[in-house]
């Protein structure tokens, strides 16, 4: 196990590394000068000389790589173009909202994707059965921006049951973290389905059964604990989805995460808080997998590492 | 020879097996998907002759007198945008951009996931850990985000648009093809193929890619789906196809701001993009469901 652990968190931190070099090459790809770009667009050439100097954009490409790696390693991700403001201190000010949005698109999509797995799989090939299947087809092919602007026309300009937009109470948090939440639920209510309905036919659920145990508690005792089990660990592996979701879906509603400062940031071409969110994003993909992998066999015993 | 008629024989057999398409038909989720596509596909191919008017033309009489767009009626069916064009005539040659990169983009991350998947499987040793440690890599970067960064670095147009999602998709054919490929390599007939003398090309074009065909078909007909995802997301994001091209994504991006006083405009193109995700989606269900082999346990 430890030797397992020691070989995934060293695979781990080479990916991580490898990320780092395709980051850096596609910032050295951009035709966007930088040195041009911070020195504006009245600078002379000897300004924008200095700057160039000054940032070491004349080194050799390794030279700058190993540059740009150190201050990564030391937490700099570089300064915004225009906001003149450090990468870094950009993000740390806007990771909890995303956080918390990421925290309620969980429980989001736990809640109902669990639900509707088990009740498909109690009705198997019932017509709710089919019903659901539709429900969690749809929602898996529906665009993240569509439900969003869709759950704000009914229930903000339309119900006015909740705020068009922002951050600071829960009434805020609702809306953004259930468009989040919306596609995960539908995979989970599909993994759900037919965990449940492997559970369903083992053998000490039989047993169970003529034991004369309730179907209630034969259910919330066996069954569903079981089920849940394989479905728990692949939400370090929804990380990597909402990753992308949260662009959106912060964008939609205005809210103040890092994926709005990424949008803000397409907009401007602000091309070091792009790579930036993007680099962290990338690690947070990382440390899921690796969660997801780790976790697994604490949770579930039966999943042996080999 | 009559060994390689053999599996021959036996790849046609498994990859084409007889009334696919019957069967298609026969499930209610994948007929609905097929009749979809047929109708998004005709409409594509008959943009320039079914279009009540031009999608760039901005009429006199196609706003409100106060200048909003037109709510759907007898002439404008779905109503006009917010420069006064007609929308259905848009949706529809939108129809043909969505299409054109579901194909292209999905086609290029086929054919770069599969020869990445092949390569590695069949050759393993440094090719392998090389060419999938690098498919891992890529499996960790966010794909809306790399996809946005890509945009950024070449100008969008159609076709680049396209070879973005293409680069940003190929990684999960990459991870499947890889996958069987392993466990075709190690197959008798193809361990026989390779004792017999057979080059790596011939093996790998007569015997492991026949195979490979209905896992390549399954992931395809998913990826078309994630494809429109992602372009109509880009679109909407302001860096995928430009206007005034339309695209299902950016009639949602440039209409939004009118999204309470004109809903339609953000809907009816949402409902298209959901349409044809879902299309795609519930077709490749059921193509893995009859094609593919891992299912049915012919692999054993």
């Amino acid at each position: 196990m430890s030797i397992h652990l020691l070989r995934r968190i060293l695979e781990s931190l080479l990916i991580l590394l490898g990320i780092s070099i395709v980051t850096f090459l596609l910032l050295y790809l951009l035709p966007a000068d930088p040195a041009r770009q911070i020195a504006g667009r009245s600078a002379t050439v000897q300004t924008v000389e200095n700057i160039r100097e000054q940032l070491g954009l004349n080194l050799p490409l390794y030279q700058q790589y190993w540059h740009y790696l150190s201050n990564l390693l030391q937490g700099d991700l570089g300064r915004s173009y225009l906001q003149k403001t450090e990468v870094s201190e950009l993000i740390a000010a806007r990771l909890p909202a995303t956080l918390l949005l990421m925290a309620g698109a969980i429980v989001c999509e736990l809640v109902i994707g669990l639900a509707l797995g088990v009740i498909s799989a109690l009705w198997r090939n019932s017509r709710t059965d089919r019903v659901l299947t539709v429900v969690s087809f749809t929602s898996v092919s529906a665009p993240q921006f569509v439900i969003g602007i869709l759950l704000l026309y009914v229930f903000a300009v339309k119900l006015h049951w909740a705020p068009i937009g922002g951050y600071g109470t829960f009434a805020h948090l609702v809306l953004p973290a259930l468009t989040l939440g919306i596609l995960g639920a539908g995979w989970y209510a599909r993994m759900m389905r037919s965990s449940m309905i492997d559970v369903l036919e083992k053998d000490y659920v039989r047993t169970a059964r003529s034991k004369g145990l309730s179907r209630s508690r034969i259910l919330f005792r066996h069954v569903i604990p079981n089920a849940i089990l394989p479905i728990i660990a692949m939400i370090g592996i929804d990380i990597g989805m909402f990753m992308s979701g949260i662009v959106v879906v912060e964008s939609v509603f205005s809210w103040p995460g890092i994926g709005q400062l990424a949008w803000q940031a397409i907009q401007r071409v602000d091309i070091p808080i792009i790579m930036g969110v993007t680099l962290v994003s990338a690690c947070a993909i990382v440390i899921g997998n690796l969660l997801a992998d780790l976790v697994a066999p604490l949770v579930d015993p039966r999943i042996r590492v080999r | 020879m009559s060994r390689e008629a053999l599996s021959v024989q036996e790849a046609a057999s498994e990859s084409r097996s007889p009334g696919v398409f019957r069967q298609l038909l026969e499930r209610p989720g994948s007929a609905f998907g097929l009749v979809l596509i047929a109708a998004i596909v005709i409409c594509a191919l008959t943009a320039s002759y079914i279009t009540p008017y031009d999608p760039n033309d901005q009429p006199f009489d196609g706003l409100t007198i106060e200048g909003a767009p037109i709510a759907p009626n007898a002439e404008h069916w779905m109503g006009t945008d917010l420069l006064g064009r007609d929308l259905l005539s848009r949706l529809i040659v939108g129809a043909q951009t969505s299409l054109i990169i579901g194909v292209v983009a999905n086609g290029l991350s086929a054919i770069l996931g599969t020869l990445v998947g092949v390569t590695a499987g069949y050759f393993g040793g440094l090719s392998a850990v090389v060419l999938m440690r690098f498919t891992d890599l890529m499996m960790a970067f966010p794909a809306l985000l790399l996809a946005i960064v890509l945009a950024a670095i070449f100008e969008p147009s159609l076709w680049i648009v396209a070879m973005v999602i293409a680069m940003v998709n190929w990684v999960q054919m990459a991870r499947v093809v890889y996958t069987e490929t392993r466990s075709l390599t190690e197959r008798d007939f193809i361990q026989a193929q390779i004792s017999m003398g057979s080059g790596p090309l011939r093996v790998l074009f007569r015997h492991v890619l026949p195979h490979l065909l209905s896992s390549i078909v399954v992931f395809s007909t998913l990826g078309i789906s994630t494809t429109v995802l992602l372009e109509a997301t880009l679109s909407y994001l302001g860096v995928g196809v430009q206007p005034p091209t339309p695209s299902w994504g950016n009639i949602i991006f440039e209409n939004q701001t009118y999204f309470s006083s004109a809903p339609w405009l953000v809907f009816i193109p949402g409902v298209a993009i959901l349409l044809m995700a879902l299309a795609f989606n519930l077709v490749g269900d059921a193509l893995r469901d009859i094609l593919d082999p891992t299912l049915k346990g012919r692999h054993g």
